[in-house]
C-alpha cells in the first residue's frame, strides 16, 4: 500500500480531474437528455424521429469508439480547437464525447418518467391553457424528474465509472495516473488496483446513496 | 334575448375506431346557461364534453367558441383552451404543486398575471369554494371532495367563458358530492355558463336549464329539466329514466 500512499499527491489530483470531468459532462448529458426526452414525447414527427436516431444510435455505439472518434475526428480531423492548451483541449472533447453518450441514458430514464406522469396530468395542464412547452417545463418534466431519481443516480455512477475510458485522448484522470503508477512500480500492481477502486468507490457510492435519499425525499404522493 | 350562443357544435362527427361514437351532434350552449348532459355510460356524453376543447378531436363538423371556429393546434388552441374551464372526474390537480400553486398557475403562465394578485384572486377563490385553510397543502394530502372543489377553483381563476364538469362526482365517496354539488349549484346561481355531464339527477333538476340525453352517441332528447323528468318524450329516455329513478 506504500506505493499509493507515497504518490498520494498525483492520484488526488488525477482523481480531482475524473471529479471535473464527471460534473461538466452530468451537467452536459441532464441538458442534451431533457432536450432528447422532450423530442421524443413532442408531437411533432421530425423531433420524435431524429430523437430515436440519436438515442438508438448514441446508446448502441461503445463509449472507446464515441470517445475516440471526439479525439481523433472531431479534435485532429476536423480541428475542433476548444483551448490552445492540449490537455484542457482533450477535457473538452472527452466532455462532448461524454455528454452525448451519457445523453441517450439520461432520455431513456427521463421517459420512463414521462410514462408514470398520469395522462391526467396532461390534459389539465392543456385545458388551463398552457402551450406543449409549458406543459412540459410546468408538469410533465418536474414530476417525472422525480420518479427517475434513483435511475438517474445510476446513469450517473455509470458515467463517473466511464469518465475511465477519456486517457484514451488523453486526459490525466484516475485511470491514467494509475497506469503511469503500475509502469513504475511494477512489483505493487495489486494494492495500486485496490487503491484506485477504493478512489471510485469514494466517488460512486456516496452518489448511490444521495440519490437514494433524494428518490425518496422528491417522490410525487399521488 | 338573440345573442349568438356561446358553444355551438354542428353535425360533429367522431370515430374510435369501428365505434361511431358522436353522430351528427348539433347543440348550443347560451351565455349564462347551464346544460346538463345525461345518458347510459358509453353514450358519448364525456367525449362529447371533452371535444369542446378539442382534448378529443372531431372527424367531421364544426365547434365554435363566442364566433371563433376551435384552432387545431398550436398557440391558437392553448388561448382558446384558456377560455374554457375544464373539471375532471379524476380532479387532475397538478400532483407536485400546493393548492394554491395549482390555482394560480394558469394566471401566471398563460394570463401573465401578476403574482401578487395572481395569489390574492386565488385565495379569494379558495374561500369561496370552502378551503382557504389548506392553501399551503398538496393535492394527496386533501380528500377527493375538497380536491374537486381545489379544480374547480382553477378552473375559475382563468375567468373562463364556460366550465365543462366530465363526471365531477362519479369518482367521489358519497358523503363528499353533495359539498362539490354545492358549489356548482352556486356557480350556477352566479350565472355561470356550464355543461355539465353528470348522473346526479338531483342536480340537473336544481340547477340545469336544459337537460340533454345522449344514447348510442347521438341526442336523443332536449328539454327543461321539468319536462324531461316529468314527461319524457321518448322510449329510450323512458327506459333510462326508470332504471335509475326507481331507487
Amino acid at each position: 500500500m506504500n506505493v499509493v500512499l507515497e504518490n498520494l499527491g498525483p492520484i488526488l489530483e488525477a482523481f480531482w480531474s475524473t471529479v471535473l470531468l464527471s460534473v461538466a459532462s452530468a451537467i452536459g448529458a441532464l441538458v442534451l437528455g431533457t432536450l432528447l426526452a422532450g423530442m421524443r414525447v413532442s408531437p411533432v414527427p421530425v423531433l420524435r424521429a431524429s430523437g430515436t436516431l440519436y438515442v438508438n444510435t448514441m446508446r448502441n455505439t461503445p463509449l472507446t469508439l464515441v470517445l475516440l472518434f471526439c479525439g481523433l475526428g472531431l479534435g485532429n480531423t476536423l480541428g475542433l480547437k476548444f483551448s490552445e492548451t492540449v490537455t484542457v483541449n482533450s477535457y473538452w472533447l472527452a466532455v462532448v464525447g461524454l455528454s452525448a453518450y451519457t445523453a441517450s441514458f439520461v432520455c431513456e430514464s427521463l421517459r420512463a418518467g414521462i410514462n408514470t406522469v398520469p395522462m391526467g396530468q396532461a390534459e389539465a395542464a392543456r385545458s388551463v391553457g398552457l402551450t406543449f412547452g409549458q406543459t412540459m417545463t410546468t408538469i410533465i418534466l418536474p414530476q417525472a424528474f422525480r420518479s427517475v431519481v434513483g435511475p438517474l443516480g445510476s446513469v450517473l455512477i455509470a458515467l463517473i465509472k466511464n469518465t475511465t475510458i477519456a486517457s484514451l485522448i488523453g486526459v490525466a484522470e484516475a485511470a491514467a495516473s494509475m497506469r503511469t503508477l503500475i509502469e513504475f512500480n511494477g512489483n505493487a500492481v495489486i494494492p495500486i488496483f485496490i487503491g484506485f477502486a477504493l478512489g471510485f468507490m469514494v466517488l460512486t457510492l456516496p452518489t448511490g446513496f444521495l440519490f437514494g435519499w433524494l428518490s425518496k425525499r422528491l417522490a410525487v404522493a399521488r | 334575448m338573440t345573442a349568438t350562443p356561446l358553444v355551438v357544435l354542428e353535425n360533429v362527427n367522431k370515430h374510435f375506431g369501428e365505434l361511431h361514437v358522436l353522430q351528427d351532434i348539433n347543440l348550443s350552449v347560451h351565455r349564462g346557461e347551464v346544460v346538463v348532459l345525461i345518458g347510459p355510460s358509453g353514450s358519448g356524453k364525456s367525449t362529447l364534453c371533452r371535444t369542446i376543447n378539442r382534448l378529443e378531436t372531431i372527424d367531421t363538423g364544426t365547434i365554435t367558441i363566442d364566433g371563433q371556429p376551435l384552432p387545431a393546434e398550436g398557440r391558437g388552441l392553448a388561448r382558446l383552451r384558456s377560455d374554457v374551464g375544464m373539471v375532471f372526474q379524476s380532479f387532475n390537480l397538478f400532483a407536485h404543486k400546493t393548492v394554491l400553486q395549482n390555482v394560480t398557475l394558469g394566471p401566471l403562465k398563460v394570463r401573465k398575471t401578476p403574482k401578487e394578485q395572481a395569489e390574492k384572486r386565488a385565495l379569494e377563490l379558495l374561500d369561496r369554494v370552502g378551503i382557504a385553510n389548506q392553501a399551503h397543502k398538496y393535492p394527496a394530502q386533501l380528500s377527493g371532495g375538497q380536491q374537486q372543489r381545489v379544480a374547480i377553483a382553477r378552473a375559475l381563476a382563468m375567468d373562463p367563458k364556460v366550465i365543462m364538469f366530465d363526471e365531477p362526482t362519479s369518482a367521489l365517496d358519497p358523503e363528499m358530492v353533495q359539498e362539490v354539488l354545492d358549489v356548482m349549484v352556486n356557480l350556477a346561481k352566479d350565472g355561470m355558463t356550464m355543461v355539465v355531464v353528470t348522473h346526479e339527477m338531483g342536480f340537473a333538476r336544481r340547477a340545469a336549464n336544459r337537460v340533454v340525453f345522449m344514447a348510442n352517441g347521438q341526442i336523443v332528447e332536449e328539454n327543461t329539466p321539468d319536462e324531461f323528468f316529468g314527461s319524457p318524450r321518448t322510449d329510450r329516455a323512458k327506459d333510462f329514466l326508470s332504471k335509475i329513478l326507481t331507487h
